[in-house]
């Protein structure tokens, strides 16, 4: 069987307790995302949904367990790897314009000055910013307008995953809904991996091939991978219209409410902690309301 | 009658503050008394002579015009212009100020870099901090030999501690998602350095740098009156030693001009690389 282009394998996260003792963030994750997929991770603070992002960004070192990307094991931050901080993270001193450019200029030391302009220019075109706009500071910008730099910086690089960590969290709803289409505008062009953290249900539907649920900690687990069987292209407003909208919307809600807390806390005796796949499909079968998930082993 | 904005409202009261200051420094001079006529012993005992007295504002301003129009005059040791008194001071002022700078500022960097080597560094830093930097001056002239030469090293070490403490300090508080923004996009240690770290602990720097300049110039006063030769410290003691009040007066202002020249020109490199998060 051959592995996953992203392939995290035992992932194991402990932390000293304070008392002498170790706390387990998580043990033995082990799940993989395909080349090309949208994954979004779904649970509550404090399951170390974090801590997972921090580790596929190579910020951070697991305690044991081993990620592998293409077919390398991930030791340290890359370029191959772009993330998309939750607070944005651009540097203040430099103009819209530089901040993307200074990732450019990482990316390819040998392009000409006018060649990085040029390409950071597009792709901040591509996220909506045109005109003076790039030479203002991000303190002179509205926290959407920073954010879709910080989406225009990652993706400009092209590298070979996106990490997004709550990219949207402190947004208002309605400017995360236009930057939640010109997200999914850039990757359906792009067509890059992209894993992403969210508390948000909706929008995760809206945006994931799958989603993966995690329990709550210690000892957190993800749980499970649902796939998200609405076809693309999506549109906010005509998804919620699909069959299997409210049903998937359901089992997640019911996940997160009530089944994380209970899955919570169980040691994993050394197994590799691997999500069910569920997949919920009611087109064909729209006439039954409540179905059981149905439930198989993931296929990894 | 066209109401005025804030700056010009501060600059009528600044005028009035100091034409009434001025009008009050000249009425509280008492005059001196008319040489009447005088009796042979009041004659002997210079009864007759002016007596020495703080000077009136209108007498500093014909000496500073006399000394201002003609600055970079030298007729000896102890007569020289204003200009050159003060080019003394700043020429000793920027050269150890400048070797504080080029020490302090890549030590601060390494101390707010490394968490070790600020808790070993940072007794020696405390104690050698509050030392007056004059009482470096007999311990220099011992070893340097040199008169010159240790006015400059006391200003170096006074103003070294400022800007390296403000330098660690603004490097060790550099945001970690800035420096996370360099490890994604895989910097160099110097790169990162350089691109991230020192643009985002400009502004405590600078600071640093401004407090130490400032420093700086008030300790050369006190070094040049210890060392002599040259200087506007010089020039004070010296006028004060020729009794020559009005000089004094007049040298205590351009210390105060020259001074706020300093400040300024920091002031506005501060500005330059300031940002709002």
């Amino acid at each position: 069987m051959s592995k996953p282009f992203l392939s995290i394998e035992n992932l194991t996260q402990q932390y000293p307790d304070g008392q002498g003792g170790m706390m387990t963030v998580f043990e033995n994750a082990t799940f993989g995302v395909e080349k090309g997929e949208f994954v979004c991770i779904l649970g509550h603070s404090g399951c170390g949904k974090s801590t997972i992002m921090n580790i596929l960004a190579g910020l951070a070192e697991p305690t044991s367990g081993v990620v592998t990307m293409d077919g390398r094991e991930v030791s340290g931050p890359s370029l191959d790897r772009g993330v998309v901080f939750q607070n944005y993270s651009l540097l203040p001193w430099l103009s819209t314009l530089k901040n993307v450019s200074f990732g450019v200029v990482a990316r390819h030391p040998d392009w000409s000055k006018a060649k990085v302009l040029d390409h950071s220019r597009q792709y901040l075109a591509m996220v909506g910013l045109e005109g003076d706009v790039i030479h203002r500071k991000p303190s002179q910008l509205s926290g959407g307008m920073r954010q879709r730099v910080s989406i225009a910086r990652a993706f400009a690089n092209h590298p070979k995953l996106l990490l997004l960590d709550e990219p949207f969290g402190a947004l208002d709803a309605l400017t995360r809904g236009t930057i939640q289409d010109k997200l999914l505008k850039i990757w359906g062009d792009s067509g890059q991996t992209v894993f992403m953290i969210t508390h948000d249900i909706d929008e995760a539907i809206l945006l994931a091939d799958r989603i993966l649920l995690m329990t709550n900690g210690p000892f957190a687990r993800v749980a499970e991978s649902v796939d998200i069987t609405i076809p693309r292209p999506r549109n906010r407003t005509a998804i919620v219209e699909h069959p299997n909208y409210y049903a998937i919307r359901n089992h997640l809600v019911q996940f997160l409410g009530k089944r994380s807390k209970d899955l919570a806390g169980q040691a994993s005796d050394g197994a590799a902690q691997r999500p069910e796949t569920v997949r919920i499909d009611l087109t064909g079968t729209a006439e039954d309301p409540t179905p059981e998930p149905r439930l198989r082993a993931v296929n990894t | 009658m066209p109401i005025l904005s804030l700056n010009q409202r501060a600059l009528l009261l600044s005028v009035v503050i100091l034409v009434v200051g001025l009008l009050i420094w000249e009425a509280a001079i008492p005059a001196q008394q008319a040489v009447g006529e005088l009796t042979e012993y009041e004659r002997l005992t210079g009864g007759g002579a002016a007596k020495a007295g703080v000077p009136p504002p209108s007498q500093v301003f014909v000496k500073a015009w006399e000394e201002l129009s003609n600055p970079f005059y030298d007729a000896g040791p102890n007569d020289k212009g204003i200009g050159i008194q003060i080019g003394y001071s700043i020429y000793r002022v920027l050269t150890g100020y400048a070797m504080a700078a080029l020490i302090a500022i890549p030590l601060g960097f390494l101390i707010g870099m490394s968490p070790v080597a600020y808790k070993a560094l940072n007794p020696f830093i405390q104690v050698l901090r509050p030392i007056s930097p004059l009482a470096w001056m007999p311990l220099a002239l011992f070893i340097i030999q040199d008169s010159e030469a240790s006015a400059i090293f006391v200003i170096f070490i006074c103003s070294i501690w400022p800007m390296l403490i403000n330098t660690a300090f603004g490097v060790a508080g550099v945001r970690q998602d800035w420096v996370n923004v360099a490890r994604t996009h895989e910097l160099g240690h110097f790169k990162t350095a350089f691109t991230v770290i020192l643009p985002a602990a400009a502004p405590t720097i600078v600071t640093g740098m401004r407090i130490s300049i400032g420093i700086a110039w008030l300790v050369i006063v006190a070094a040049e009156m210890l060392v002599g030769g040259t200087g506007i410290g010089y020039y004070v003691w010296n006028e004060w030693n020729n009794l020559d009040l009005t000089s004094v007066i007049f040298s205590i202002l351009m210390i105060g001009i020259v001074g706020m020249m300093l400040d300024a020109a920091f002031a506005s490199l501060q500005r330059a690389v300031a940002y709002v998060e």
